[in-house]
Formats: C-alpha cells, sequence, structure tokens
C-alpha cells in the first residue's frame, strides 16, 4: 500500500505558542497507523535520525506535546468508533479518538459519567491517557488512567493490548507518557454512574490564602468534586483570596421539581457554545488592569455561602467550553500554563508562588487550586498527593522565563513536579530532578521504540525521543558532503504487523551504541 | 526546540567569530542553548570561540570551515553540518566585511569582494540553509543587516549597498518562509563599537556587540521580524530616509 501522505501544516497547542510544522496524516482507517508509523521511520531526519511521527488528539496540551517539527502528526481524531457499551456495568470500549464531550452526550442520559475530567470536555481519550488527566475528584478518584481497563497500542515493534496485569510497565509508561511509547488506538474504560447531568454545589468564599487551604485540607474528604479559584492579583491580607466549590453528583430525588418531574431534562447534556472569540486581539488585552477586574467581579458575583446549590455539569466541570477558542483571548504572541504540584508538607510553596504574582501584579486570570491524593504508579504521570497550583500566564512579560525558572527550582526543592501536557518550557534538568524515574519510563521506550520513531517536540525539548539503537548514519563524521535529501535513512527491520493480541518483533542490535542527540 | 518563551537550544552561525554572534552566544548558553556550531574562516580567532562557548557550559560547541565567498560549497556545506549536528534551532547570519571605501572606489575588484562576502555569498548560504529550516519544519534565521543598508551614503555606500542587498533578500526570504515554520530576523544595528569599527570616529547612537545581542535575544522572544539596535534608529532612519539628497550625501563617514 502507498504510504500516506499529509499536507504540512503549523501546529501549536492550546497557548499558541512555538508553532512547527508536520505532516498532518489523517488516520481515517486504524490501519493507517500502521502505514503512517512505518513510513516515519524511513524518512530521514538528520543527525542519523528519522523525523517521527506522534499522535494528536484536539490540540489541548498547551505546549509542544501534539507538535512534531519536519515529521508526521497523526490527527486520532478520526478514531472515533464507539466500539462497545455495556450499560449494565459501564465498561465502554472506544476508539482513541472519541472526545469526552463525545461520551458525555451520548452516555449522561443513559446514566453514565467519565470517571475523570478536566477542565474542559474537549480532549481525546487517547490524549486523556497520554496525559494521565486529573479533574476535580483526583483526591478521591485518582487520575484518568485509574479507570482505563486496557487499551489498544501501535507501536514502531507491532500492535498490542495491553492492560495493568498484562503489561503493567508498558501500560503505566504510556499513562502520562504524551505519546511517546506509542499511537493509543482503542481504550476501554469504566464510567462512573450518575442519575443526572447535575451536581449539588457547595460555594464560599475565603478571604485569603490560609482560610481557603484550611478549609480544603479540613473539608475535601466530604465532597467528591473540589476546587478553588485563586484572585492572584489581590495583596496583602487579602492575599489568595478565593472561590471554593465543591460538590458531588445529584440524584433525581435531589433535584427542584422542575427538573425531578422530567427525568429527560434532568438527564439531558446538551453542550452549547455561548460565544465565539472571531479573531485574535492583539496581546496586552489580557493585563494587570482588566484581569484586576475580572478578578473583582469574579470573587463579588460567588455567593458568600451557598450550600446544595444545583449546577449542571457543563457550567461547574467546563466553564470555558461554552466560549469558544477562547485561548484567542490572549494575543498573537499566545500564553502558558504553569502548573505544578508539591506534597503535603510543602503547601508553602504555594504562597511562595502567589506572593510572587501578586507582587509582580502578573496577569494570570484563571489561577487554580486543588488537593491530589496518591498518584498511580506512571513514572512520567503528573498528580502526586498534594497540592497543585494552575497559573495561565500570558507570553511577554519580561523576565517569564527567569520567573518560571524560578518557580521550577522552588517546585524541585519541594519534591514536586509540573504538569507536561501544559508545560513548553521546562529544562532538561528541571524536568529530570521532578520526574525521577525518568529512566524507568526510557528504558519501557526502549522495548517498543528503539529507534526513537515517536517524536514529538516536547520530546525532542526535554530529550525523551533519542532512540537507543545506533543509526546507520550517525557517525560524526562530516565528510559525506554533498548526499542532499536522498540521506540514507537508518537501517530498521520491518515492523510485523500483528493479527491482534501481543506480538512484538526485537532485530538483532549488533553495532555499537549511539551517541545521545545532542541538538534540539 | 525553541520553546515557549523563545530560547532555542541550538545554534548555528555563520561568521563565528563575528563579536556580535558570540556576544548572542554568551547570552543564549546559560538559556539552555546546549549546541554551538560556530562556522567561519579556521583560525586562533574561531577556535578561542568555541572555547568560550563550552567555557559557558555548551554540551556540543565546535567550529566548521565556512567561507561566504564560496558560493559553489554553500550546499554541500549546508547539507553536511544538518547531517551531522542535527536541527538548529536558530541559525545567526553574521558574516560580514566593512571594506574600505576610499580603497574599494578605486578597486573594482576590492569593491566586488565585499558585494560578493556580504550579500552573494550569504544569499546564497541563507537559500541552502534555509531548505534545511523548511524541511525541518522551525527555526529561527537572525541576519545581521545594518542602518547603512537602509540608504546608500556617498561615505560608505559599497558596505551600505551590500547590507542593502542582503536586507531586501532577508524580507523576501522571510516572506517566503510564512508557513512554513521557519521564521527570518532582520537586525539593524548601527555603528557597533568593536573589532571591526577599530580606530574609526564613531557614528551618532553608537553601540557594542553586548547591547545589540541584547537585542537579537529579546528580538527571538518576542518573534520580531526586524529589530533595531540601538532601537532609537528606527526612528531616526525613518527620518534619514527622507533627508533631501544634497544633504543626504554630506552625512560624514
Amino acid at each position: 500500500m502507498s504510504v500516506p501522505r499529509g499536507r504540512r501544516a503549523l501546529l501549536t497547542g492550546w497557548g499558541r505558542t512555538a508553532p512547527t510544522a508536520a505532516e498532518v496524516v489523517h488516520a481515517v482507517h486504524p490501519q493507517i497507523v500502521d502505514e503512517a508509523l512505518d513510513a516515519a521511520a524511513t524518512a530521514p531526519g538528520g543527525a542519523g535520525r528519522t523525523r517521527g511521527i506522534v499522535a494528536r488528539g484536539l490540540g489541548r496540551s498547551y505546549g509542544d506535546a501534539a507538535q512534531n517539527a519536519g515529521g508526521a502528526v497523526l490527527d486520532a481524531t478520526w478514531l472515533d468508533a464507539i466500539h462497545h457499551v455495556d450499560l449494565a456495568s459501564g465498561v465502554i470500549t472506544v476508539g482513541a479518538g472519541v472526545s469526552l464531550q463525545t461520551l458525555m452526550e451520548r452516555l449522561v442520559p443513559l446514566g453514565w459519567f467519565v470517571p475523570v475530567t478536566p477542565g474542559t470536555r474537549l480532549v481525546t481519550v487517547g490524549g486523556a491517557i497520554a496525559a494521565d488527566i486529573h479533574g476535580k475528584n483526583h483526591h478521591v478518584d485518582g487520575g484518568f488512567c485509574s479507570h482505563v481497563l486496557e487499551m489498544t497500542l501501535v507501536t514502531p515493534t507491532g500492535t498490542t493490548s495491553v492492560s495493568p496485569a498484562s503489561d503493567p510497565d508498558l501500560f503505566w509508561a504510556t499513562a502520562g507518557g504524551m505519546g511517546l511509547t506509542g499511537v493509543i488506538t482503542r481504550a476501554t474504560l469504566q464510567m462512573t454512574p450518575v442519575e443526572t447531568s447535575y451536581l449539588l454545589v457547595d460555594t464560599e468564599r475565603a478571604p485569603d490564602l490560609d482560610t481557603v487551604m484550611d478549609k480544603m485540607l479540613t473539608g475535601d474528604a466530604d465532597y467528591r468534586y473540589s476546587v478553588a479559584w485563586i484572585d492572584c492579583q489581590s495583596t496583602g491580607s487579602r492575599l489568595g483570596r478565593s472561590v471554593l466549590t465543591r460538590g458531588d453528583h445529584a440524584r433525581l430525588e435531589d433535584l427542584p421539581d422542575r427538573l425531578r418531574l422530567a427525568p429527560d431534562r434532568a438527564r439531558a447534556f446538551v453542550p452549547r457554545t455561548l460565544a465565539r472569540v472571531p479573531i485574535t486581539p492583539p496581546s496586552g488585552l489580557l493585563n494587570p488592569l482588566t484581569v484586576g477586574a475580572f478578578n473583582e467581579f469574579w470573587f463579588r458575583k460567588a455567593p458568600r455561602h451557598q450550600v446544595a446549590k444545583p449546577h449542571h455539569m457543563t457550567g461547574f466541570f467546563h466553564p470555558l467550553d461554552g466560549v469558544g477558542g477562547w485561548n484567542r483571548l490572549y494575543g498573537g504572541r499566545g500564553f502558558l500554563q504553569y502548573q505544578f504540584v508539591v506534597p503535603d508538607r510543602h503547601g508553602e510553596t504555594v504562597r511562595r508562588v502567589i506572593e510572587r504574582l501578586s507582587a509582580l501584579r502578573l496577569a494570570s486570570f484563571l489561577a487554580v487550586l486543588k488537593r491530589f491524593g496518591p498518584g498511580d504508579p506512571g513514572p512520567l504521570s503528573f498528580p502526586i498527593a498534594g497540592w497543585t497550583l494552575a497559573l495561565d500566564i500570558p507570553v511577554g512579560f519580561d523576565r517569564l522565563d527567569v520567573l518560571l525558572d524560578e518557580f521550577d527550582q522552588e517546585v524541585v526543592a519541594a519534591g514536586g513536579r509540573i504538569y507536561l501536557a501544559k508545560d513548553s518550557r521546562v529544562s532538561r534538568a528541571a524536568f529530570r530532578a521532578m520526574y525521577p524515574r525518568v529512566d524507568e519510563w526510557l528504558a519501557v521506550r526502549a522495548r517498543v521504540d528503539p529507534d526513537g520513531v515517536l517524536q514529538s517536540d516536547l520530546g525532542r525539548r526535554l530529550g525523551l525521543c533519542a532512540g537507543t539503537r545506533p543509526a546507520a548514519t550517525a557517525t560524526g563524521r562530516t565528510a559525506r558532503a554533498g548526499t542532499g535529501p536522498d540521506r540514507t535513512p537508518p537501517s530498521r527491520p520491518p515492523r510485523r504487523k500483528a493479527t491482534g493480541g501481543t506480538s512484538r518483533t526485537r532485530s538483532p542490535s549488533t553495532s555499537p551504541p549511539s551517541p545521545e542527540r545532542t541538538g534540539s | 526546540m525553541i520553546d515557549a518563551v523563545g530560547r532555542p537550544q541550538s545554534v548555528l552561525v555563520l561568521g563565528g567569530s563575528s563579536e556580535i554572534a558570540q556576544a548572542t552566544v554568551a547570552k543564549l548558553v546559560p538559556a539552555r542553548c546546549r549546541t554551538v556550531v560556530l562556522a567561519g574562516r579556521e583560525g586562533p580567532r574561531l577556535s578561542e570561540a568555541v572555547d568560550r562557548a563550552k567555557a559557558l557550559g555548551a554540551d556540543v560547541a565546535e567550529a566548521v570551515a565556512f567561507d561566504a565567498t564560496d558560493i559553489a560549497g554553500h550546499g554541500a556545506f549546508a547539507d553536511r553540518v544538518f547531517e551531522r549536528f542535527g536541527d538548529f534551532d536558530l541559525v545567526i547570519v553574521a558574516a560580514g566585511l566593512l571594506g574600505d571605501q576610499a580603497a574599494d572606489e578605486q578597486d573594482p575588484v576590492s569593491a566586488a569582494s565585499v558585494l560578493t562576502t556580504n550579500f552573494t555569498g550569504l544569499a546564497a548560504a541563507m537559500l541552502a540553509v534555509a531548505g534545511h529550516l523548511r524541511r525541518q519544519g522551525h527555526g529561527r534565521l537572525v541576519v545581521l543587516s545594518s542602518v547603512a543598508g537602509e540608504r546608500a551614503r556617498r561615505a560608505n555606500f559599497v558596505y551600505g549597498s551590500s547590507k542593502a542587498g542582503l536586507d531586501a533578500f532577508s524580507q523576501g526570504l522571510g516572506d517566503s518562509l510564512v508557513g512554513t515554520g521557519v521564521r527570518v530576523m532582520i537586525v539593524r544595528p548601527g555603528f557597533v563599537l568593536g573589532r571591526m569599527t577599530e580606530g574609526m570616529s564613531p557614528a551618532p547612537f553608537p553601540t557594542t556587540p553586548e547591547a545589540v545581542a541584547d537585542a537579537v535575544v529579546h528580538g527571538i522572544e518576542s518573534g520580531a521580524s526586524v529589530v533595531y539596535a540601538p532601537p532609537v534608529l528606527r526612528w531616526v532612519f525613518a527620518v534619514m530616509r527622507h533627508l533631501p539628497r544634497a544633504v543626504w550625501r554630506r552625512m560624514p563617514g
């Protein structure tokens, strides 16, 4: 069959920073995934490497995780089939390109909700696994991958069905592995039973950071979902004033009559886009003044204290999904998210970061604080028990690079880490200090992708993409002048197509180990 | 890869012994740039520059031979460095000759060598490099032009016209690369105090290689397409362009 070829397109993450061009291959059929991996394995990329391939879902990673400059990017949103639904047990098998929004639209009316949802429902199941996403219920339910029973992974050495029992190393390396251990094409999940599409929510304002952290420490265990919005611009005694919202799924009997007596309405899930950002305004629209005004409004709009108020899922979980393309509000230079987690005993780190932001009057209008429960076994999975703070920051603030490097040092010192799905700038050294089990992860990757075919801008930036098998042309010599575009691709055995179940081919490797790729 | 705040991890310099390029490298290496490849005329100046990059902490710092006037060799040169080192996030085009205006006016061959180095040679080298950048799907091409190219001046029109050509070429090349992930940034310094201008009396608003390097780094961060160093020259030259010719040609050297 012919090699699938796509069109070159300029891609960015949700933060719209650092665009790079890649060939977008549409995974119109699952078989294309295999072919695209084969093609990517032989496309020469300089320094003896191929240009590689990575899967992309709905592009909600903020940084460069789903970009692959000069190589192939597999548009996995095509893999959107719902293969099997067991309404009795809530176990579903779906294509990795299915969005959480689709799952909610289809299954909430039938009584099943996704086990974990991030702040947007516009993510794919594959992306949710690759980033091991978390939600407001992490302190109770853990991360997304804790609810994944099995997945189909297409790797450069074969297609395999992976469960936590069948191959725990590969399963957990893929959970949070940012797509660099294979292309996830299908997953089986355990959904969460719900009676309605509403939640009963308690909302309270907290006048300062200590109060909100104290309330969360003592009270979060009583709620399935909990999150605090923090005003990072307030100063002095009001530093870290917050709005804390916590709740759980509403039963039918909890709802007011107009819903209780109309169960179809009580279970309806019809997301609407209320507005759309039609153009990209100049950078600087979100500045300390406008963000300060927004924060003041947001804080005052919240009720001082409100108990068991029914909120629809869409508004409670995904308020920003109501505004199409809200990421454009940050202007042409884009923005970045800085999200870190530190263990409980280092809650002070959260305070110090908020103090710095407040002192600098840095316009972060989405600052979100929540507590994580224990993490799962993934070496690159983000959550660990403790506090996590997420900040939206427009690019353009002078010396932002230095500020965030300082935050990294604070986080490392506290034994914490930052979230790769949001990262677009961490240093290799800081990353290694944050994820001390990275070598374990690299060993699993070496097993399934010895040639380094799975590549992304994020992986290259952080040094995760080097192949372990020596490439034929990585000789370190400059004598090969004039070879032009017809450079010899690295030698590579043909992939064996699996017919089902697990099948891996390993090729014998006799040459000496290749030098670690040192470029970007 | 260049990160979200504009920090490159690898740089190739054409004209590796340029003081401005070296000052830029000195700022980039502490900010994550791990690979520094300095292309230029081999000699003590270039190897000292490599040593400095190593001392700053670059994982890879190497010199490679490059002669801007070896136009036929540019394609092979670019193939070689990209094959050997892989992608470059940043390519700085810094080679150049100031020439000696008075002598050059008397000696067409020496005038032509200024033009060949500064314009023809670099333009060809940029095309060769741009092909690789286009293929890798990302990267910044930073071109050291000059305000002297904004309007050719009686006192230095050989150098000025070479920079005018390079500048115009770079603008067009930048436009041709829109949508490829590659961006071109043109740097127009004023009078730079340094080796190249030793013994000359400084023009108004003189600057230093370090200050130009700051402008380059800041321009990369902000995604600028043209930067002036010092920035005030943007406005100075907006006026100068429109001075009557009778006044302009009397501008002192």
